[in-house]
């Protein structure tokens, strides 16, 4: 699609959310679906160095959490209001981003994956430790009163739907632009990339950095759906896994692999927490998972192109 | 409150304790450190020793340690057969790094999860007949539970180290990852010597778990606590470094160790993925990586 | 071309997704008219699992018994519930669901203070009574009226665990000197430290080591040896059940004999650890809720629902005995159960306004909640395990092992000080 389409259906679907906001359907949709939305941001963010650079992402968790705890703090410091939030969560799990790239980037990929599991941990250890922000008893937030579209659910339901879109949108931006060639070249060969005078460093570091920017601002939002922040939910194993399994059965080589991967498993989680036992819920992932990855390496995108004959 | 006495018995509890840690990280040591492929679903294997030793104990009471080496056979054979799911699926396809990744991420999750449902979310611990025991020696006290996991510990790492350097196979698993094609030209097939050594590597997590049951409480989700701790330590050591994933594990074990004695435990597991990053940051190589 | 048209599909894939998404609101209505639902999440997976099943489980005992005898103002009750997965996370969409799809009548929490905080503020917003299944303190931020606690804590939740232990202490003779303050960086353990300090300072004693580990830690000895380095009289430790049994192992093994040791060890009481840890239990002072001892056996109701519970649990893989929050649980069920038919009616205001003026008779006494919603007077109790042998079930099935040392109301057994005595 032209990038003038693009930009319309963009704008039809933030119009579609605000109307779906102004409908008030039944209200657990506004739940579910800030889930779901959360989640295309989170895969979309993961995927721009997961899928588009071929850096394997292990400590989502900690993106996410540092873009919840900042806007915790800035919420108890200064009662800063939303927007400002999502862009100091951004910012700061950006930050974070840079300096673990700067860090192990220059060596092989999976030092930088072992580097982000070991990142989770330490932060971790250090908002267990920041009483300020809760410490281990985590901390209550108050929504503020007088949102708009009159309850505070279904306005932050619109504004994840528009981060959604941004993320979406910056996703598609960048693998078609020379820097998602460039990340393309490097993912399959970063020696002969390297070779062919492709900067490598910068490219993953940006990668780096976008990706955490994005993680952050999913995260952002997270205190005032919740009201109760703590560290092992803030921090849970569920932000790795989703942020994995999404782009991969999705397909991780397009920006539509992330957001098919997020609905997808992302209802059926949700379904599933309302139906079945959710530790089915989780064996299910876990298989569905390993099968795509097995059978099916490029999601179902790569699938979809396999019969349509391609 | 430093007194000699409390720092020497800290650095003796890090030792014993460092021991354990490199039992549990020796099959990562192999699988990572020599074959260069990222199993992060060792932890998964470990707590499944654990919960086989369990298992054992309390039908038969068997000492965890006898099911460790019981299981290793059992252990081997599954581990070879993962690997050859991973070899045709992946490294054939020359797609290793980030669907590799993965799909080991997704076998940890299976196992975790087939775990909870089979055995609910209760702590299972198996009280050995040597845990509650305790020497003294020169005003350091030793207690059993962590002095059996560490001899042991050591004796894995020897009896690696050993078969790396004195037999065909383990020889030929040093050469796989040197060269693969000079191993082709001396007449070994490299799949089926990586075959044996992913069989190796997750045979020592059935062990590894055992001992693990032996020190503390399990439940499935244990193994989160250990991901971490097997990859700082195999990186620490230095990749293919038998040798290099007992002292790291040592150095690991002491720095958390005083830093709970002296400063306060909070920071103490902090502390070992510092030391990761920073090494990572300024020697890659590890300890004594080549 | 093709990928213009692969996009498409996507999207027409997303659309129908979406679609099914919005129709499934009126999906799980198929429910009767007729029974009253009582809605809830719970922990059946996750951390708080191994408390949060048995909960259930008593839960649905109360539910079976109410419906024998002709169900709650002439109908059946019903239990809806859905596994929170000890995820905080998971509760504005768990009760949204509850609410706006299930359509429930009356609401209960699930268990843990975690899993109450996010609901509080849900509760407050659709004007709904909500009794919380054990918490601490959940309420002091927000003071809603009608919010009430089982747990007996009473009305300053952060001392309600160590009140009992320094109250004990205080009283020997000759009166301890020095504590030893230790815990892990949790929640729970958290909570109990900040009112242990409180007390310490109340009684006169002088803290000589106070520090918190984190909570994966696997090797407790470098503790404990630092702990015994510093000659504490009094020891309080408050953990969760991984770290009560290591440092609990720790201690033995280095021989740590304070003049007391215990206080918020959560786990212990455990039946599987029970079991397993054994004689190494004796002479532990630490708090609890309920044991097989006279006194509380003697509640109305009681002995019939462990009867049943323990026939039940056997088949389900959780704690055999029950001996620790399934009283408490069924207790939700009778304190809401007997507020409806006492007002005749769903009306929560009317539900809570009952709730807040009555004394309620219960398998676990008689319950009058008070300040917060907490119960009037606190009831945490001060048990000290005493004379095990071995490692069978069988002697903590009844009276004898576990005895009640505070409060006097309930007391069955007396202290054996020092701690050192105990271990013989």
């Amino acid at each position: 699609m032209k990038t003038g389409r693009t930009l319309l259906v963009a704008l039809a679907v933030i119009v579609a959310g605000i109307l779906l906001a102004k409908l008030r359907v039944n209200p657990y949709f506004y739940f579910a679906g800030y889930v779901i939305l959360q989640y295309i941001v989170i895969a979309t963010a993961w995927n721009i160095l997961g899928g588009y650079a071929g850096y394997v992402n292990f400590g989502t968790p900690a993106f996410f959490a540092m873009g919840a705890y900042t806007a915790v703090f800035l919420i108890r410091s200064v009662h800063a209001p939303l927007p400002v939030l999502i862009v100091a969560g951004g910012l700061v799990a950006a930050l974070l981003g840079l300096g673990i790239g700067y860090l192990t980037l220059r060596l092989r990929g999976t030092f930088f994956s072992i580097a982000t599991l070991a990142l989770a941990v330490v932060l971790q250890t250090a908002i267990i430790n920041w009483e300020y922000v809760g410490g281990s008893r985590g901390l209550s937030v108050i929504r503020p009163s007088g949102p708009p579209f009159g309850n505070y659910v279904v306005f932050l339901f619109t504004v994840m739907g528009g981060l959604a879109v941004v993320s979406v949108l910056v996703a598609r931006f960048i693998e078609r632009s020379w820097i998602g060639r460039g990340l393309a070249a490097l993912r399959d060969n970063e020696e002969a990339a390297e070779c062919m005078g492709v900067p490598t460093l910068k490219l993953k570091l940006f990668a780096t950095t976008v990706s955490g920017f994005f993680l952050g601002v999913a995260g952002a939002p997270f205190p005032y759906y919740v009201t109760f922040v703590e560290p092992n939910s803030a921090f849970a194993l569920d932000y790795a896994v989703n942020a994995l399994a999404m782009p991969m059965i999705g397909g991780t080589t397009s920006w539509v692999g992330p957001v098919i991967g997020a609905v997808l498993l992302g209802t059926a989680s949700q379904l599933a927490t309302v139906t079945i036992s959710s530790e089915m819920n989780l064996f299910i992932v876990g298989v569905v998972l390993v099968a795509f990855v097995v059978l099916a390496p490029e999601g179902i995108l790569g699938l979809v192109r396999k019969l349509r004959g391609r | 409150m430093f007194s000699w006495d409390l720092l020497a018995n800290a650095v003796v509890a890090g030792l014993l304790i460092g021991g354990f840690y490199a039992a549990v990280s020796l099959g990562v040591g192999l699988i990572f450190g020599l074959l260069d492929i990222a199993n992060i679903a060792q932890p998964a294997f470990v707590i499944l020793g654990s919960y086989a030793a369990y298992v054992l104990n309390s039908s038969y009471g068997l000492d965890p340690i006898l099911t460790g080496l019981l299981l290793t056979p059992v252990f081997y054979l599954l581990g070879a057969a993962v690997y050859r799911v991973y070899y045709t699926s992946f490294e054939r396809r020359g797609e290793e790094s980030l669907r590799g990744l993965v799909f080991f991420f997704g076998i940890l999750f299976i196992i975790e999860v087939s775990l909870s449902i089979i055995f609910g979310v209760d702590y299972r611990l198996i009280q050995t007949w040597y845990g509650s025991r305790s020497i003294e020696f020169a005003g350091v006290g030793v207690a059993f539970r962590y002095l059996v996991p560490f001899v042991v510990g050591v004796a894995m790492t020897l009896a690696l180290h050993l078969f790396l350097g004195r037999t065909f196979y383990g020889r030929a698993i040093m050469a796989v990852s040197q060269d693969r094609l000079a191993l082709r030209l001396m007449g070994a097939n490299p799949v089926q010597i990586k075959t044996i050594a992913f069989g190796v590597g997750i045979a020592a997590a059935s062990l590894a778990g055992a001992l693990l049951i032996s020190i503390a409480p399990v439940i499935p989700s244990t193994d989160r606590d250990y991901i971490g701790r097997m990859f700082a330590i195999t990186v620490l050591g230095g990749m293919g470094s038998i040798g290099g994933t007992l002292v790291a594990g040592i150095v690991l074990g002491i720095a958390e160790s005083l830093m709970a004695t002296f400063f306060g435990p909070s920071w103490s597991l902090a502390v070992s993925f510092g030391i990761l990053l920073l090494a990572l940051a300024v020697r890659p190589a590890g300890l004594f990586g080549r | 071309m093709s990928r213009q048209r692969s996009l498409k599909l996507a999207l027409t894939l997303i659309a129908v997704v979406l679609a099914l998404v919005l129709a499934s609101g009126g999906l799980f209505v198929a429910r009767g008219a007729d029974p009253i639902k009582i809605g809830f999440g719970m922990a059946l997976t996750g951390g708080l699992s191994a408390n949060g099943k048995p909960a259930l489980l008593a839960l649905q005992i109360w539910k079976d018994d109410v419906n024998k005898k002709g169900g709650l103002l002439g109908r059946q009750v019903e239990l809806i519930f859905y596994d929170d997965q000890t995820n905080p996370a998971t509760i504005p969409g768990i009760y949204s669901k509850l609410l706006d799809v299930d359509k429930v009548d009356l609401i209960i929490s699930g268990y843990g203070t975690n899993l109450i905080a996010p609901l509080l503020p849900i509760a407050m917003e659709r004007k709904l009574t909500l009794i919380g299944m054990f918490g601490l303190a959940n309420n002091e931020k927000y003071q809603y009226p009608n919010y009430f606690q089982i747990q007996p804590a009473g009305p300053d939740p952060q001392t309600s665990t160590a009140i009992g232990f320094f109250e004990l202490a205080a009283k020997q003779n000759p009166k301890p000197q020095t504590v030893a303050l230790v815990g892990a960086d949790a929640e729970y353990p958290q909570n109990a430290l900040v009112g242990a300090r409180e007390l310490v300072k109340k009684f006169g004693f002088k803290t000589v080591y106070d520090k918190t580990y984190p909570p994966n830690t696997t090797d407790y000895t470098p503790i404990v040896r630092a702990i015994k380095a510093t000659n504490a009289d009094i020891v309080f430790v408050a953990s969760y059940p991984p770290d009560s049994v290591g440092m609990l192992r720790a201690a033995h093994e280095v021989g740590l004999q304070p003049k007391m040791f215990g206080g918020g060890m959560v786990g212990l009481m455990f039946t599987s650890i029970m079991t397993s840890m054994g004689p190494m239990l004796n002479g532990v002072v630490n708090y609890d809720f309920w044991a097989p001892e006279p006194p509380m056996l003697a509640f109305a109701g009681i002995k019939e629902f462990l009867k049943e519970y323990q026939a039940r649990a056997e088949k389900e893989k959780m704690d055999p005995l029950g001996y620790y929050l399934p009283p408490y649980s069924y207790a939700v069920g009778q304190v809401l159960g007997q507020a409806v038919e006492a007002v005749k009616s769903l009306d929560q205001q009317k539900i809570a306004d009952h709730i807040r003026a009555t004394e309620f008779n219960t398998v676990v006494g008689k319950i009058k909640f008070g300040k917060n919603g907490e119960w009037a007077k606190g009831r945490t109790l001060m048990v000290q395990y005493q004379k095990i042998q071995g490692n069978g079930i069988e002697q903590f099935r009844g009276a004898g092992t576990k005895p009640v040392l505070w409060p006097d109301e309930l007391k069955s057994g007396n202290i054996i000080y020092p701690y050192a005595s105990a271990l013989k």
